[in-house]
């Protein structure tokens, strides 16, 4: 049973995920991921993580992808502008190079995950009721991770400057 | 014998499915009602009748109305984007037939307990805060998707829109859930069924609403859940004197009546999370009728009888509530005009963000020097930040009034017309050579 639900979720997730490249429309592939992300959340919630899952709808699909939407149609206003490309030199070469870059790194995630053993499927253990509660993420990310908790905040602070700064400049 | 219920009791999905329903039921019950309320509130605050043709006061004009809507045809423009185009409305009623899950409407001691919250998860604040944040996605598509320059520019603002006042909401969300110390709505709720202030001995509630930090959030979660909502002052998306109906041009029959559903069933469910927050949840006054009756024992019976009440109409109460929080924002459509772009996204990011910033901050510096130094320090130190708070104030203004460029006052350029032209147009003739003369 769970596994069932794990398999259609997941395979509707990868589908969701493949949209969002193949489709034509910037706001279909927009669209798109937005249903990958949402599936991901629902993911997280069969694995009794509610913050990450909640989260990850707060953060991904409420703001960044409604921001993305904001962009694309700000841009976009004749409805669907075809994505496709003519058959070009650098699509060939663009390939191998990713090709190779996904040999690479496919070496990098094969070699660790070969000697994982094998999923033994036995009774699910009972889990406590702080699991995936917000309480254990909150001590983690200001006790343990508090360093670079911070260190991002402030990496994400430098982006907007940097950002404001680019987008304020006068031009001349 | 195994009656129904108890096999309702030992199945989960069966519990949930009915805990939904139960949940959502009145709500659908009282919308139409509120439909009919703001039409006739509407009517009285402009001095006019407003419906009162169908059923005794017009109390049926929703029925009316929606039948109309659903025998109407149902047009599909050219140049759509069929699935945006009907996923639309789709969108718009998942915020509110989705957020009520973690609202609970009764009391734990009640009969009705079982039956509420629908999931007592313990992110319950943040599941509202992402389910609302889902609404946008409506707004957009259905602006996206009709294929018309009005809809689009009303998708466009209301998605600007809802990101902006998002963070103030979440922010104020967070001052409460900070206070309290707990994420689940449940936990809030009863948190403001303890005694006053942590005072013992005292027959006043503690709603969140009655200490200054908390009646600060309320204020600010008040006025995003209006801009949230897309209702006046705040309804820019589908402002009629500019954009036709905004995101919703384009639609017609129960797709439109879909839209106005979801705004109305929003408007009261939001209402319902704000009461949970702030005033109480199904609390029916701020009254802890036990404690009153032990203190004065002449007033025990009334204050029984008020008790077994508040026990068991929660809620009653609560949906009384959030239907109060519907007049309120009836009384602010008919009360303020609508408000320009500019002011919108100012009073977003430059008045509401950094006042629900800085009592998050004043908050979490006195949940930690009460916790360290004791209570009186607390005080102290809140007396010590409106003393900075006032010079920086009176610094920051002498500062601008010495800076800031004296402007003439401008004056309205008088017209005026030659003699003989005013002698013309008093006759009643044609001015053929009407010259302006600037005073």
């Amino acid at each position: 049973m769970n596994l069932l639900v794990f398999a259609v979720l997941a395979s509707a997730a990868v589908l969701a995920a493949l949209g969002v490249i193949l489709s034509k429309s910037a706001i279909r592939s927009a669209l798109s991921l937005v249903l990958n992300f949402m599936l991901l959340a629902i993911l997280y919630f069969t694995l009794h993580s509610e913050t990450l899952g909640v989260l990850q709808v707060v953060v991904y699909t409420g703001a960044i992808m409604v921001l993305f939407l904001f962009v694309i149609m700000l841009l976009s206003t004749q409805g669907n502008i075809n994505l496709t490309e003519s058959r070009d030199v650098k699509k060939i070469v663009g390939g191998l190079a990713g090709i190779s870059l996904a040999a690479l790194i496919g070496v990098q995630i094969y070699l660790p995950l070969a000697s994982v053993p094998a999923p033994q499927f036995h009774a699910p253990q009972p889990i406590g009721p702080s699991y995936g509660a917000p309480e254990p993420l909150g001590l983690a990310l200001f006790t343990r991770y508090g360093y670079p908790f911070e260190t991002v905040s402030l990496l994400l602070m430098i982006g907007i400057v940097g950002s404001i700064m680019l987008a304020k400049r006068r031009v001349r | 014998m195994k009656s129904v219920w108890d096999w309702i009791l030992d199945h989960q999905l069966a519990l949930a499915i009915v805990k939904a329903i139960v949940w959502i039921l009145p709500i659908f019950v009282v919308m139409p009602l509120t439909i009919w309320l703001e039409r006739r509130l509407l009517g009285w605050m402009q001095d006019r009748l407003g419906p009162n043709r169908v059923g005794p006061f017009g109390l049926l004009q929703p029925v009316a109305d929606g039948a109309k809507l659903f025998f109407k045809e149902e047009i599909l423009p050219k140049g759509i984007d069929l699935l945006s185009y009907i996923l639309a409305p789709a969108i718009m009623l998942i915020p509110p037939l989705t957020i009520g899950a973690v609202v609970p409407f009764a009391a734990p001691n009640s009969p009705l307990a079982i039956l509420t919250p629908v999931s007592d998860i313990n992110v319950g604040v943040l599941y509202v805060m992402a389910m609302s944040s889902i609404g946008a996605y409506g707004l957009v598509l259905a602006g996206y998707s009709g294929n018309n320059k009005y809809s689009l520019m009303g998708g466009l603002r209301a998605s600007a829109q809802l990101i902006s006042y998002e963070l103030a909401m979440g922010t104020s969300i967070a001052c409460v859930a900070m206070a309290v110390g707990t994420l689940k709505v449940s936990s809030i709720v009863s948190a403001q069924q303890t005694s006053f202030y942590g005072i013992p001995n005292v027959w006043i509630h503690n709603w969140t609403i009655f200490s200054p930090f908390g009646f600060l959030a309320f204020v600010i979660f008040l006025i995003c859940m209006v801009a949230e909502t897309n209702r006046p002052p705040f309804d820019l998306p589908e402002a009629e004197n500019e954009l036709v109906a905004g995101y919703h041009t384009e639609y017609s029959s129960m797709k439109f009546a879909s839209f106005y559903m979801g705004e109305y069933l929003g408007m009261l469910v939001f209402g319902t999370v704000l009461a949970s927050l702030f005033l109480g949840g199904y609390d029916f006054l701020p009254i802890d009728w036990k404690m009153m009756a032990l203190h004065n024992s002449g007033t025990a019976p009334f204050a029984n009888f008020m008790e077994r009440i508040t026990i068991d109409f929660g809620p009653v109460f609560l949906l009384a509530k959030a239907v109060g929080l519907v007049v309120f924002y009836i009384w602010i459509r008919a009360t303020l005009p609508r408000l320009r772009y500019d002011q919108l996204m100012n009073l977003g990011w430059k008045v509401l963000l950094p006042a629900a910033t800085g009592n998050l901050i004043l908050i979490s510096a006195w949940i930690v020097t009460t916790t360290q130094y004791g209570v009186g320090a607390g005080w102290g130190l809140v007396f010590a930040v409106f003393v900075i708070a006032a010079i920086v104030v009176t610094l920051y203004r002498r500062q601008k009034k010495q800076t800031s460029p004296q402007f003439e006052a401008r004056t309205i350029r008088m017209v005026q017309l030659k003699p003989h032209v005013e002698e013309a147009v008093d006759q009643g003739s044609d001015p053929t050579n009407a010259e302006v003369v600037p005073s």
